[in-house]
């Protein structure tokens, strides 16, 4: 079991949560400029980093909100959680995967 | 005609109206619920209290409308999550940073009037919710391991105490679990076409308590309710 501290409920099991992909991913200022490979962009691409991620959550067997959560790819370990509006933290890029912090 | 038909062949009581002729979710599980009742120092039991009136309110806590609506239920809106408040008649339960639930013994009218009208044009609302879940209530010694089984959240009175509620899951049901008492007492709060499948999920969770308590294991000591 993965305990999830949500800003607003505190830890919680990984049940009560959904995932909802990469955060702060701007909406486009203005759609009708982009081309057919920018849009797509947009609505299909995104990062898939091996470490720190930035990435949306949604508490929705408890508050109902979503907020931010920064994850460690590798491990799965959740490093900080913080609710929606704030801006991004800095995220490590894992480059040499430590095998001791999946085992600990 | 068909509505004649209907008029023709329904049995109306004379006094009836909406409030005689409505069916509780679970109303048919009430005799099994007492048969399932276990007694004696691991006592359980589980009961329906049907039809309790429940209104949503959204409003921003930080705002006058916020005042205004605690002072027509004389009590603050609860401010973290976990917290209840009290005013007369009524409980308020914390849903999210703008979202609660006031429980009350009073009838939704003309109590979701006056809310609506201290509203006013604020930013928020104010909707009558009590058909949307009904109420079970499971109490006694044993009501605490009944739902750790297949609840995940902390139960423990360290964590857990009287006038906590949380929105959380019991099994696969969505529920606001509300302790009430430290017997201890609580109110699980299902949408009502899950309620049949939560009262049967308790039932079953309560029936190994009706046998004798396994003998402590030799190296645990003497008691067996350590873990
Ligand atoms: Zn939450």
């Amino acid at each position: 079991m993965i305990l999830i501290d949500c800003p607003h409920c505190g830890p919680r099991n990984e049940d009560e949560f959904t995932y909802g992909g990469q955060a702060h991913v701007p909406y486009p200022a203005n759609p009708d400029e982009l081309t057919d490979a920018e849009w797509a962009g947009f609505l299909f691409y995104r990062d898939n980093p091996l470490g720190e991620f930035a990435e949306r959550w949604m508490h929705g067997l408890g508050c109902r909100r979503w907020f931010n959560a920064v994850r460690d790819t590798y491990s799965y370990k959740i490093i900080t959680t913080y609710p929606m509006g704030w801006a991004a933290p800095q995220t490590q890029p894992q480059t040499q995967p430590d095998t001791k912090e999946v085992s600990a | 005609m068909a509505s004649t038909l209907l008029e023709d062949n329904i049995q109306v009581p004379a006094s009836s109206g909406p409030t005689e002729r409505r069916h509780s979710p679970v109303e048919h599980l009430h005799e099994a619920f007492r048969a399932a009742e276990v007694t004696g120092s691991r006592a359980v039991r589980l009961r329906e209290i049907p039809y309790v009136t429940m209104i949503g309110l959204r409003v921003d806590p930080a705002s006058a409308a916020a005042s205004a609506l605690s002072e027509v239920l004389g009590a603050p809106l609860p401010a973290v999550c976990g917290q209840t408040t009290h005013g007369a008649g009524h409980t308020v339960l914390w849903q999210g940073p703008d979202e609660f639930l006031v429980i009350t013994d009073d009838a939704a009218s003309p109590l979701v009037d006056q809310l609506t009208e201290r509203l006013g044009d604020a930013p928020g609302s104010v909707v009558d919710l009590s058909a949307n879940r009904t109420t079970l209530e499971l109490s006694g010694p044993s009501a605490r391991a009944v739902l750790e089984k297949s609840c995940a959240v902390d139960l423990h009175p360290r964590a857990f105490t009287p006038g906590t509620a949380v929105s959380t899951a019991v099994g696969a049901v969505p529920v606001v679990l509300w302790q009430t008492d430290d017997a201890p007492t609580y109110r699980l709060l299902p949408r009502s076409s899950f309620a049949d499948h939560l009262g049967r999920w308790l039932m079953d969770g309560m029936a190994e308590f009706a046998a004798e308590p396994l003998p402590a294991h030799s190296q645990s000591g003497s008691d067996p309710g350590w873990h």
